[in-house]
């Protein structure tokens, strides 16, 4: 530097030099922070649950995943069971769920008059906002003996040469019944992200397709329907996660069978979460203790999995609506 | 269908075409001996409370480019809207007068809007393809309206008529998105003209384009007005010159309690409107002094 004295330095430098403001500073900091406590506590508890199930990781090894049943007096414990119903009510759910989820969302941003929209939008959002256990409750007590007594004989008489519809349940719990409580629960998630993302399709786009002569069908299959489905398919991971993820409202009307993987999807069942949350209690011994450690590790691996994949197929949607042509 | 309008369309290149800006005016034929497409008669307009347009009365005659300009909320975009019942879609819209399309009241209630705009396609302000392929935005329409016959050939003469098969001939299943500005708006006139409308309405069709892109979309209004009728709105009151046989002036009036529409001022042949306009206001208008 030279000598040049104050004064001068300022005539020469109108702008003073970059400094530290507190404000900055102090934001930086604290969401610096608590994105960091983010990562850290993802990191704790995989940490945790990859430590708990170390005991039974070494006693069973991946032959865990195969084996069914959980019988913790003889210290056999398999989690297939278990990664049956979880895939069976979720797969079933987002299946059922999707579709509906579609035509909610295309009535309430394509076709609803206003005057319908916000009251049913509300509704909607509202079924999101029933605790779980309530609806739990409320498929224990209604709607599992609906579905034995009318549904279930129904479809078993009509379509029972699918082996997926076999004998009733006498109780009317079971695979059956918690996918159709998982549907109710994870239609209020996808169907509000498959409205944004109508929404989110520009209003120049239809008015183009309207423009040419299009009808509003052939609009909403000609323009707003592509333009969403990526999302959609991002939407339907994300019910897909929530479904794999719900534990109480699913061990009320699984019937918490442990051993059993059957076709017949009127039978009873467990799921992952279910067993996690209804067994921690009441385990018996260690290993058992590191065996649902092991059912919540499969559980938080399949969920990071389907995370990153939404993400992916997000992206992978977005480029191809950007520059790349089909 | 209609039959195919055999014309042939010079293929250069949009540069070229840009580069050799001419206005080649013929003198109009007088107003009487001009085939009427539409015949508008106190066309009202109002968004709920807000009224948009009031009392016009106008014709728009076949085979000519007829300019609506004016201030910015004077109504033009509300009044070409009307013109297919685009403004259907707009809740609260509401409309009185009579819109007669060779004699047919179009704004009548019992008159499916869907139909109207098969045979009356709009251009937007912004350029808006779909994000499909160049082929497919062109073809979609097509498909749409059933018109699968031929379809390479259809879209081939779409884009020949828009002057942009030559710059897109190699690259048709590119998406349409990688085409700048100025091409995406040709190939939204391709996909409107390929259904082979009878009017063709353009909401200030070159606003967000620039100036080469403009007189490109310029020199197409005037090969293609042969073929179809015109209606361009536009801000630009030397664009309005320099395609418009004629020339709709709007204006906005204000009322005792602050309201303010739309009303038509003047309507003539462009050169008329321009150089001897007959109201004060046009006149204000077209020489700066507006405001």
């Amino acid at each position: 530097m030279s000598t040049v004295g104050a004064t001068g330095e300022a005539a020469r430098r109108p702008f003073p030099g970059r400094r530290a403001r507190l404000g900055d500073v102090l934001l930086q900091g604290v969401a610096g922070l608590a994105a960091l406590g983010a990562f850290v506590l993802i990191c704790l508890i995989a940490y945790k649950v990859v430590d708990g199930s170390r005991l039974s990781l070494s006693t069973f090894g991946l032959g865990f995943l195969r084996h069914v049943g959980w019988d913790p007096v003889h210290n056999r414990l398999g989690g297939a069971s278990f990664l049956f119903g979880t895939a069976a009510t979720s797969l079933g759910a987002l299946l059922l769920a999707t579709p509906l989820a579609f035509g909610i969302a295309l009535y309430l941003t394509e076709l609803a008059p206003r005057w319908i929209r916000g009251p049913v939008t509300a509704l909607v959002e509202t079924l999101a906002a029933i605790p779980s256990v309530v609806i739990g409750l409320w498929g224990v007590i209604v709607l599992g003996p609906v579905l034995r007594d009318h549904v279930m004989p129904a479809l078993h008489s009509t379509l029972g040469f699918i082996p997926l519809l076999g004998t009733p349940s006498a109780t009317g719990t079971g695979i059956f019944t918690a996918t159709f409580v998982l549907t109710i629960m994870i239609l209020p998630i996808v169907s509000s992200i498959s409205c944004e993302l109508f929404l989110g399709v520009p209003a120049e786009l239809k008015e183009a397709a309207l423009g040419l002569g299009a009808t509003r069908w052939e609009m909403v299959r000609g323009v707003v329907v592509p333009y969403a489905r990526g999302g959609v398919a991002a939407a339907m991971i994300l019910g897909l996660g929530r479904a794999v993820g719900e534990a109480i409202a699913v061990a009320q009307v699984i019937g918490g069978v442990d051993n059993l993987v059957s076709w017949n999807l009127f039978n009873g069942g467990n799921t992952l979460a279910g067993k996690i949350a209804l067994e921690f209690q009441s385990s018996t011994s260690s290993l058992e203790t590191s065996s649902l450690f092991y059912l919540a590790l499969i559980l938080l691996v399949f969920s990071l999995v389907m995370n990153v994949f939404a993400q992916v197929v997000v992206r992978r949607v977005a480029r191809r609506q950007g520059l790349v042509a089909r | 269908m209609r039959e195919t309008k055999g014309v042939s369309v010079s293929v250069s290149s949009a540069i070229e075409r840009a580069v050799r800006v001419e206005t080649k005016r013929e003198p109009l034929p007088p107003r009487e001996r001009l085939q009427q497409v539409f015949e508008i008669e106190d066309l009202s307009a109002d968004y709920g409370s807000n009224p948009a347009l009031k009392d016009v009365s106008m014709e728009v005659y076949k085979n000519l480019v007829t300019a609506v300009i004016g201030p910015s909320g004077c109504g033009k975009s509300t009044f070409i809207r009307c013109l297919n019942r685009m403004n259907d879609l707009v809740p609260g819209f509401r409309q009185t007068g009579t819109i007669r399309y060779h004699g047919q009241d179009i704004a009548a209630k019992d008159v499916d809007p869907v139909a109207v705009r098969r045979t009356i396609g709009m251009v937007f302000q912004r350029p808006n393809p779909f994000p499909k392929s160049i082929q497919d935005n062109v073809a979609w329409g097509l498909k749409v309206l059933g018109m699968k016959d031929n379809l390479p050939e259809r879209v081939e003469r779409a884009l020949t008529q828009a002057a942009l098969w030559d710059e897109v001939k190699d690259r048709l299943k590119v998406s349409a998105l990688s085409l700048s500005g100025g091409q995406q708006q040709r190939l939204c006139i391709a996909r409107a003209i390929a259904v082979e409308p009878d009017v063709v309405l353009m909401d200030e069709p070159a606003s967000a384009l620039d100036p080469i892109a403009t007189q490109a979309i310029e020199q197409l209004l005037h090969e293609l007005k042969s073929e179809y009728s015109f209606v361009i709105v536009t801000h630009n009151m030397q664009q309005a010159a320099r395609v418009a046989d004629m020339t709709a002036f709007f204006s906005i009036s204000r009322g005792d309690e602050g309201e303010r529409w739309g009303e038509l001022i003047e309507y003539d042949a462009t050169e008329k409107l321009f150089t001897a306009p007959s109201d004060k206001r046009t006149e204000d208008y077209v020489t700066g002094r507006f405001g």
